[in-house]
């Protein structure tokens, strides 16, 4: 197992590098950040030089690339074009949008396990089409047609709550994007946990259980649960990669703070150092994650060994 | 008494395409210590018997629409699903034919043993892994202490389905049902499992239901044989007499496309045909059109399942003819 996990490690290596000169390439070599910082105005050709040259942009990309880089790992994600940290805008983004996703997973733990499990031990009742329904609309409709929906009716129309969060944002201000961020998340946990669990309950070894004259909730407990958890355990995992970032149009539309919002404005502003450092810690955490998911899945079955 | 005695059972499920009749007035018994084989194709409706006996049917689609399941004199199909329950694994127990996918995966092969006695006797865990280690050792295992703690996948065939056989034996149970438990096995593990089986069933007096299509199986095992051919049984008799003389071609056509050292070279005896669809059985007797010495009666005329003496039945209305050959 340890072998296993130094091994992915490595692996890491080129995967991390590779896309994050793809964003460095994309990001620098779209028009020009100095230019883009001074708007319409034709900025003083010696600032523009002196700017160029502090921000390395007068060399070439690879070589940008590699400085950057350098600088990256002694903690230095260079300076936003207007002068703040990058690691600063980091320092408020994250724990924002961490806040944002664990509550979205919880969600997702909740609401679509429960829903998952009531219908695949129902399957065919009318709970269960009805679940399967809801499912279906709430995984054809965009994020941005339910967070908009959600945010006019209960914050706008009804009142009942505050339509944009505050800077700080707490948890409690984070519960509806919360639920809309997770809701698309949800509907997939629901009718994986419905699949997996409708797949294992034809299963041999439930038959068993129930030949060795177990109740029938030790049976649904122990012996179906526990296997048919296993796929969605490990989708809960890696979507925990994917909220991180694609808290993007929630976060928007709520007025969050959060990393989707940073990133948002420095691609609008070209603020390219902003946009590489973000996008870099991201590719980090879903390297992470997915790793996490991998590891996981050893625990949870025992057939799965890693050398 | 009679420990079980399964009277004119009929299973019947109900799909898309219509219902279908997996067994038709099936009548079987076991007493204490012997060997019933229950022998037929696949679909005819012996492992559907043996799950009605059990209480493992699914229902729906399942339906048992008439007959009795009478065990230590009582009618399992009037009683009440805990009171099933109770009996299930503790009084009568069930060995499957795929160990691997009949055990739980994801649990140590200890906690699946030891469940059972958590379950029916309410013994604590460390009371059920202690007498899971006793159940394997009784089953033969090697280093059972140390292999408890193992899971399914880490044992040979052999092995595991000796776990399935020590499972099925935790509460000593009166009545065993063994559904194919050696055909997913190599023949040399499957003379050790089934000597096994033997062994302890002598051991405990238990009644033994073996579910099976191997003939060679039977003939060392068996005491009696019921012959099942489209849900219904074709031919009862004691294992000697049925091996000396069939009184039904369906059986003599079993017994005739056995491989035989004496008829090397010789073309090996098939029956003609496939198993009927049993959506859709023949009228008359089911087996008439793969049978040999079908006449104008078998179309159209059900035969009963006739007393052909010592004990012996069979449902074919030329069932002289065939002893005579």
């Amino acid at each position: 197992m340890g072998r296993y996990v130094v091994r992915r490690l490595l692996q890491m290596v080129p995967v991390f590098i590779g896309t994050t000169f793809l964003i460095f390439v994309m990001v620098y070599a779209v028009g020009d950040p100095v230019n883009a910082m001074f708007g319409e105005r034709a900025p003083d050709p010696a600032t523009a030089a002196q700017l160029r040259a502090e921000f390395n942009l007068d060399k070439p990309v690879w070589q940008q690339y590699v400085l950057y880089m350098g600088k990256i790992f002694t903690g230095d994600f260079g300076n936003a074009f207007n002068g703040q940290p990058v690691t600063e805008l980091m320092g408020t983004a994250f724990p924002i949008t961490i806040r944002l996703a664990v509550l979205a997973i919880v969600f997702e733990i909740l609401i679509g396990l429960t829903l998952g499990v009531l219908t695949g031990l129902r399957r065919g009742r009318p709970v269960d089409s009805g679940v399967l329904m809801f499912t279906l609309v709430v995984i054809s409709v965009p994020t941005f047609v339910t967070g908009s929906l959600a945010q006019y009716l209960l914050g706008v129309k009804w009142g009942w709550i505050a339509p944009a969060v505050s800077p700080a944002a707490p948890a409690n201000e984070l519960l509806l994007p919360a639920l809309v961020l997770a809701l698309v998340s949800l509907a997939y946990v629901t009718r994986l946990t419905r699949t997996s669990l409708a797949e294992n309950a034809r299963a041999d070894y439930v038959r068993t259980a129930i030949a060795k004259g177990l109740s029938r909730r030790r049976v649904t407990v122990r012996h179906l649960l526990r296997n048919s958890l296993i796929p969605v355990v490990t989708f809960l995992g890696t979507d925990v990669g994917s909220l991180m970032a694609g808290a993007l149009v929630t976060e928007r539309i709520f007025n969050i703070q959060g990393v989707g919002f940073q990133l948002w404005q420095g691609i609008v502003r070209q603020n390219s150092p902003t946009v590489v450092g973000f996008v870099t810690i991201l590719v980090i955490v879903f390297l992470l994650a997915n790793l996490l998911v991998d590891l996981l899945y050893a625990v949870l079955d025992p057939r799965i060994r890693y050398v | 008494m009679t420990l079980l005695e399964v009277r004119d059972l009929h299973v019947d499920f109900h799909t898309r395409d219509g219902v279908v009749k997996a067994v038709n007035g099936v009548s079987y018994s076991v007493e204490p210590g012997e060997t019933l084989a229950v022998l037929g194709e696949s679909g005819s409706g012996k492992s559907v018997t043996a799950q009605a006996v059990m209480g493992i049917l699914d229902m729906p689609p399942g339906r048992i629409p008439k007959g009795e399941i009478l065990f230590h004199g009582r009618d399992l199909l009037t009683m009440s699903a805990e009171e099933r329950r109770k009996i299930r694994g503790a009084r009568m127990a069930m060995i499957f034919q795929d160990a691997l996918s009949a055990l739980n995966p994801v649990l140590t092969v200890g906690y699946q043993l030891g469940e059972m006695f958590r379950v029916h006797q309410g013994a604590s865990r460390k009371e059920a892994k202690a007498k899971a280690v006793e159940l394997m050792e009784r089953v033969r295992i090697p280093a059972a202490r140390a292999r408890v703690g193992d899971f399914p996948h880490q044992f040979s065939g052999g092995m595991r389905q000796r776990i399935m056989i020590a499972m099925a034996l935790a509460l000593e149970p009166d009545l065993i049902i063994a559904d194919e438990p050696t055909t997913a096995l190599d023949v040399t593990v499957q003379a050790q499992v089934m000597e096994l089986l033997a062994d302890l069933q002598r051991e405990f007096n238990m009644g033994l239901i073996l579910i099976t299509h191997d003939l060679g199986v039977v003939a060392d095992v068996a005491d009696k044989i019921a012959v099942m051919y489209a849900g219904r049984i074709v031919e009862t008799a004691g294992v000697k007499e049925l091996y000396r003389s069939p009184a039904h071609p369906y059986t003599k056509g079993l017994l005739d496309s056995i491989p035989r050292l004496d008829q090397k070279g010789k073309e090996l005896y098939a029956i003609q045909g496939l198993p009927p669809n049993m959506a859709k059985v023949p009228g008359g007797c089911a087996f008439h059109p793969r049978c040999p010495a079908a006449r104008d009666v078998c179309r159209t005329e059900l035969p009963p399942l006739a007393a052909v003496g010592d004990g012996r039945g069979s449902a074919c209305h030329f069932w002289k003819e065939t002893l005579g050959e």
